[in-house]
């Protein structure tokens, strides 16, 4: 047994636990950071974009050492059918600024990193180490916890759970339920290598600008489902995720999806000659606001995928994470400070404070959203796409039809696809669900 | 050493890494090519024929002499050795003969070769990189303080009459050629099959130079208490075995190497497997092919459930014919196998078992012509 | 007992990649992990001081994140880490790098204690040449025992040890006097898996970082490139096969016709090969 006891233990080394660990210990506390994985980020899914402003919060100067790939200046989204996708397509330069605002990065590279602070901040970071329990008092309040390890019992005033979607010990713990399978999304993703020229050339871009594409369509087989393409300085992650109810129902492979993605004809020329080299398969909160568990307790306080605190509709997921490890750490730096104790009742600041920021309020903000996309996927991933390309071509298309003639043909496909009224309703409801 | 006088800082040294400085003049008598022949308990491991016939070429490209070496016990064994040395190639051999050696140790190996070195100074020197001959070389050319090159897969002499040393780095995904340009002599270790063997040519007992060992047994420290020699039953001699099946994570479970057990006893071939079944625990260590296993050169080679990591590939790339089985038709396997099956191994192993099984049956010597 | 371990951080290279374009490793996020060879040896070392008392020192030459190598062999159970690390190890050939270790390892032994063992790995799986080991116990003078199986004795106080070691084609039982260098064979033992005091132990522990004039190293050119005689002319990519397999059969084939259509083209191209089987075969 270690008879040595921590103020603060946090569960995982992924965004949200090195947020957390990183505030504690730079405020002080004396902290004990857990991770299963070999090292920091060796479990997270790698290629992702970042927020830098929520980091600045974190640390300031992170531009300074922080592995960074590339600053986005370039954003597109695709609606495709098999054949085409219709796009929008932005890009600024204005975006060239000194402290970019969203960049690539592999999140191995970039956990480690933020490791490293973690570990600089003066927090005891113990990876290849699985919590198994949590350890209660008599009053159920949580005391510690128990790891893979002999002699792994291991005490604190508070654990901060930030261990990611699967959430085991809240579930096991009974402070929350399993995610379920219409709220989380299984996303695969690989890794493909290309020389930095060849990048820069093929998306146009120059020196460390980057670029991303999302794209919904008739890959995903009428799943809800997205695609991405992200570009890092030497290699493209490229991926697509569905929810993991879809897939049960529709018994599609997210692979096969993937293959259709990347062998659709716009999507294969941006691949052409690379090397895959890492897949890897993970999963995203997408419940939304309505799938946020209970945010803390006696002991314990629950941060980022843990807590279901994903913004599916905009691909946020990292920035969240962060944001609520540092303001849970600085919840419990106010209660430490006060000298309280770690109860209920005083850890009910961190979610007062998550009330107050961008994270519950985005949330809360697109609230419905993810249950509409869920029950019309049909519509939103198949038949909108096909329509849209359709209705596109054939306003391109030069063959000598008369316009007004062309004009009404798209009408009439849209309207056969999808009765006027049910395309009015999604148009409805998705501009509530936006709201 | 004070071949840099001036001490200068390790980025400017590296400068010097492509350059051939004239030779020092102690190391220019260093002449021809020596190829340690690998005597254990009276066998001579197949590798020293395998460098004999490599030495040879290399020799002859430099008008030089090959000279097998022979470390052993006297007797009618290291006789047979210094004979199979002369038929393997050899020009001469060099000989120290002594009863302590008759099993190896690290100390008077050392001692016999590093003293036939300096004493009569080879260019270059070839040993098999086994147990014994790497134990041996990295003592050797500690001692001597010279450049050893472990594990080559190509051995050539380049213009200036270099020995260019090629092997693989990183675990296979690359290779390098080294070179040991200011020091003698130039030192390379070889696996076993890597070079192909040289056809036996009997021929009589030429020049044989004798050595002696000059050590007393109560000056060796180490002592030999026993040697257990491989049961015959378990004996695995895959690295030289002329028709080899294996099987891979595909097979799916250890019940189904049975499969692949019956398929070599059919073809009267033996088996290995890839690295994680020996991991799983379904193969014992000495059956695992590859870059950490064994190498291999067989015919006949037949991979069932075998991805074809790099690991894998560069094991068995000497094999004459490579046949892979496996469901993937991407799998890398086939990107250097010979002959490929998309099918399911398990299922396709009993049939052709059973395929070849027929053709070899004695009734059936009409299909056997045909 | 003292017992010095060398362990190298190595990247994974089941995970390396080779640039297509420029042939050179692509590092980037390749993964390090210890030298897997070094495990069974540091694994023999533990074992040996909990038998007979004592402290395990482990050592690596290497760049400054090789620190995590050694904290990872702390977690393990190990009581002390030694990095040397100095830019004039860089380029370090096996005989430069024998060199320096086996300096250290003298330091290492005046400032806690002679060695009884020193133990280093088979080999590398990115140098992978097997003689680093060698090399240090010739320098040390220390008596060698490589590709041992078992360790079945050590007397500590009669300075005596009893291995099985590998021999091409059977089992040596040797004695020898310590103190002596052993190298120990893959799949002997297994790595255990350190207690939480040991890895928090492990996440704290002050490694020792030496130059190479701490290791008391005077003759530089003895190290890094300059110091090794071995000189790494070019390094290039495999040329790959052009030609892929020729694959055989069709989707609906059964496995019956689809053994036969094998046969047929094995048999063809190669017919010495049924000559071959129909000598060995049990038929
Ligand atoms: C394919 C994909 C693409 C994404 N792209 C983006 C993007 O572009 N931008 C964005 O902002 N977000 C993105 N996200 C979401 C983002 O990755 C997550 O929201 C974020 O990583 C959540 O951080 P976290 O710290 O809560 O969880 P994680 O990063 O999952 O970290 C949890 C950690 O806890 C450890 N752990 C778990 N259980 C235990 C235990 N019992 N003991 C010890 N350790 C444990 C795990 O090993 C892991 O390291 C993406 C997600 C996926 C799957
Ligand atoms: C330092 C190092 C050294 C290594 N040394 C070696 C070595 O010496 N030897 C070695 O082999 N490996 C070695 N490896 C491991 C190597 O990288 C690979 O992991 C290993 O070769 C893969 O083994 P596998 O092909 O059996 O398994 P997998 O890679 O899992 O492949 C299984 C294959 O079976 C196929 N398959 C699945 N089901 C079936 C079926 N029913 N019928 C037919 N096919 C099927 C799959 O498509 C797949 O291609 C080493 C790795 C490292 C890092
Ligand atoms: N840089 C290094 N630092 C510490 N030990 C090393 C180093 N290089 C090699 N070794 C040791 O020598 C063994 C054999 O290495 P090699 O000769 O490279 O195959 C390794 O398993 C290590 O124990």
């Amino acid at each position: 047994m270690i008879e040595e006891k921590f103020d603060a233990i946090v569960v995982g080394a992924g965004m949200s636990g090195n947020a957390a660990a990183y505030t504690l210990a730079s405020r002080g506390l004396k902290v004990l950071q857990l991770e299963r994985g070999e090292y920091a980020g060796s479990k997270n899914v790698q290629g992702a974009i970042m927020y830098a402003s929520m980091l600045e919060k974190i640390i300031p100067d992170f531009r300074e050492d922080a592995p960074l790939e590339r600053h986005l200046v370039e954003q597109r989204f695709w609606m495709m059918d098999d054949t085409s996708h219709t796009g929008m397509h932005y890009r600024s330069d204005d975006f060239n600024e000194e402290r970019p605002n969203r960049y690539t990065i592999i999140r191995a590279q970039f956990d480690k990193w933020f490791s490293r602070k973690v570990k600089q901040a003066g927090a005891t970071v113990l990876c290849e180490t699985t919590v198994t329990e949590l350890i209660r008092n008599t009053e159920g309040r949580v005391i510690g916890v128990k790891v893979d390890r002999a002699g792994g019992a291991i005490f604190a005033d508070v654990v901060v759970l930030a261990e990611g979607v699967n959430g085991l010990l809240g579930t096991r713990a009974g402070f929350r339920e399993t995610p379920k399978a219409e709220s989380v999304a299984l996303a695969v993703k690989e890794m493909h290598f290309l020389p930095e020229e060849v990048i820069a050339q093929r998306f146009g871009l120059s020196g460390n600008e980057g670029c991303v594409i999302e794209a919904a369509g008739t890959f995903s087989q009428g799943m809800t489902g997205l695609a991405f393409l992200y570009t890092n300085r030497e290699s493209i992650s490229i991926g697509v995720g569905c929810l993991v109810s879809d897939y049960a129902r529709t018994m599609e492979s997210p692979y096969a999806l993937l293959e259709q993605f990347k062998n659709h004809p716009s999507v294969r020329p941006l691949l052409k000659d690379t090397e895959v080299k890492e897949y890897a398969a993970h999963l995203i909160p997408e419940g939304g606001y309505k799938a946020i568990p209970q945010l803390y307790g006696d002991g314990w306080v629950v941060v980022g995928d843990a807590a279901q605190l994903n913004n599916a509709v905009h691909r946020e997921g990292s920035n969240l994470a962060m944001t609520s490890g540092r303001i849970a750490a600085e919840a419990i730096f106010q209660v430490k400070s006060r000298r309280d104790p770690m109860t209920a009742e005083n850890l009910r600041l961190y979610k007062t404070m998550l009330d107050e920021s961008f994270v519950i309020k985005d949330l809360k903000k697109h609230k419905d959203m993810p249950a509409l996309l869920h029950t019309n996927s049909q519509n939103f991933f198949m038949t909108y796409p096909q329509l849209m390309s359709a209705a596109a071509q054939n306003f391109v298309r030069v063959d000598g039809t008369p316009k007004i003639e062309k004009e009404k043909a798209t009408l009439s496909s849209i309207v056969k696809a999808r009765s006027r009224f049910g395309m009015v309703s999604d148009a409805v409801r998705l501009a509530f669900a936006w709201r | 050493m004070s071949d840099a006088p001036t001490p200068k800082p390790a980025a400017q040294a590296a400068g010097r890494a492509g350059m051939k400085k004239e030779l020092p003049e102690h190391f220019k008598a260093y002449r021809h090519v020596w190829v340690a022949v690998e005597l254990e308990r009276g066998q001579v491991h197949p590798v020293s024929f395998e460098l004999l016939g490599e030495g040879r070429k290399l020799a002859d490209k430099l008008g030089v002499d090959l000279a097998g070496v022979v470390m052993g016990p006297p007797g009618e064994e290291t006789n047979q050795a210094i004979r199979e040395a002369f038929a393997h190639g050899a020009d001469l051999a060099y000989l120290v003969e002594d009863p302590i050696l008759r099993d190896y140790r690290n100390e008077p190996y050392t001692k016999a070769l590093t003293d036939l070195v300096n004493a009569y100074k080879p260019e270059i020197l070839l040993l098999g990189a086994t147990t014994l001959g790497r134990d041996l070389a990295g003592s050797v050319a500690t001692t001597l303080k010279t450049g050893l090159t472990a594990d080559c897969t190509e051995l050539a002499v380049d213009a200036d009459k270099s020995l260019a040393a090629t092997r693989p780095t990183f675990g296979g995904s690359l290779l390098c050629t080294i070179y040991t340009l200011n020091y003698r002599p130039q030192m390379a270790t070889v696996r076993p099959r890597v070079m192909a063997m040289p056809e036996r040519v009997e021929r009589p007992i030429g020049r044989v130079i004798a050595h002696p060992l000059d050590m007393r047994e109560e000056d060796i420290v180490t002592k030999v208490l026993n040697f257990i020699p491989d049961g015959q039953s378990n004996k695995v001699n895959l690295a030289y075995a002329d028709i080899v099946v294996a099987g891979g994570m595909g097979l799916g479970s250890a019940e189904n190497f049975q499969l692949i057990r019956n398929l070599a006893a059919t073809i009267g071939a033996d088996f290995g497997c890839s690295r994680p079944v020996v991991q799983k625990g379904w193969m014992p260590a000495e059956r695992q092919i590859g870059q950490t296993g064994k190498t291999i050169r067989p015919k006949l080679y037949i991979a069932a459930g075998i991805s074809g990591a790099i690991q894998h590939r560069v094991g068995v790339e000497g094999a004459d014919l490579i046949v892979a089985i496996n469901t993937d038709a991407n799998a890398p396997i086939f990107d250097f196998a010979h002959v490929g099956i998309v099918t399911d191994a398990v299922r396709f192993l009993p049939a052709l078992t059973d395929a070849f099984a027929r053709r070899l049956s004695p009734h059936n010597h009409d299909k056997l012509a045909g | 007992m003292h017992i010095i371990v060398c362990i190298k951080q190595v990247p994974d290279s089941a995970q390396i990649r080779v640039h297509p374009v420029t042939n050179t490793i692509m590092r980037q996020g390749v993964p390090t992990i210890i030298n897997p060879y070094d495990l069974f040896s540091l694994e023999e070392a533990l074992r040996l001081r909990d038998q007979h008392g004592g402290e395990v020192t482990v050592i690596t030459m290497g760049p400054p994140m090789a620190e995590d190598a050694l904290r990872k062999a702390l977690t393990f159970g190990a009581d002390r880490g030694v990095l040397l690390t100095d830019r004039y190890f860089a380029g370090s050939d096996t005989l430069a790098t024998s060199f320096a270790l086996a300096s250290a390892i003298e330091k290492i032994g005046q400032l806690y204690g002679r060695p009884d063992i020193v133990f280093a790995g088979k080999q590398t799986i990115d140098g992978d040449t097997a003689q680093v080991g060698p090399g240090i116990a010739k320098r040390l003078d220390l008596l060698q025992l490589t590709y041992v199986a078992k360790v079945s004795a050590a007397d500590p106080g009669k300075s005596e040890i009893t291995v099985e070691r590998r021999a091409e084609g059977g089992t040596q039982i040797l004695k020898t006097r310590l103190p002596c260098l052993i190298t120990m064979l893959e799949g002997s033992n297994e790595m255990r898996r350190g207690t939480m005091p040991d890895a928090l132990r492990a996440a704290r522990a002050e490694i020792v970082t030496w130059s190479a004039a701490d290791a008391g190293i005077e003759d530089l050119t003895k190290c890094g490139l300059r110091g090794s005689p071995t000189v790494v002319k070019h390094v290039f990519a495999p040329s790959a096969r052009q030609d892929k397999a020729t694959m055989v059969g069709e989707a609906g084939d059964l496995p019956r016709d689809l053994a036969d259509k094998l046969l047929d083209d094995v048999f063809t191209r190669q017919p010495a090969i049924l000559i071959a089987m129909s000598a060995l075969s049990s038929l």
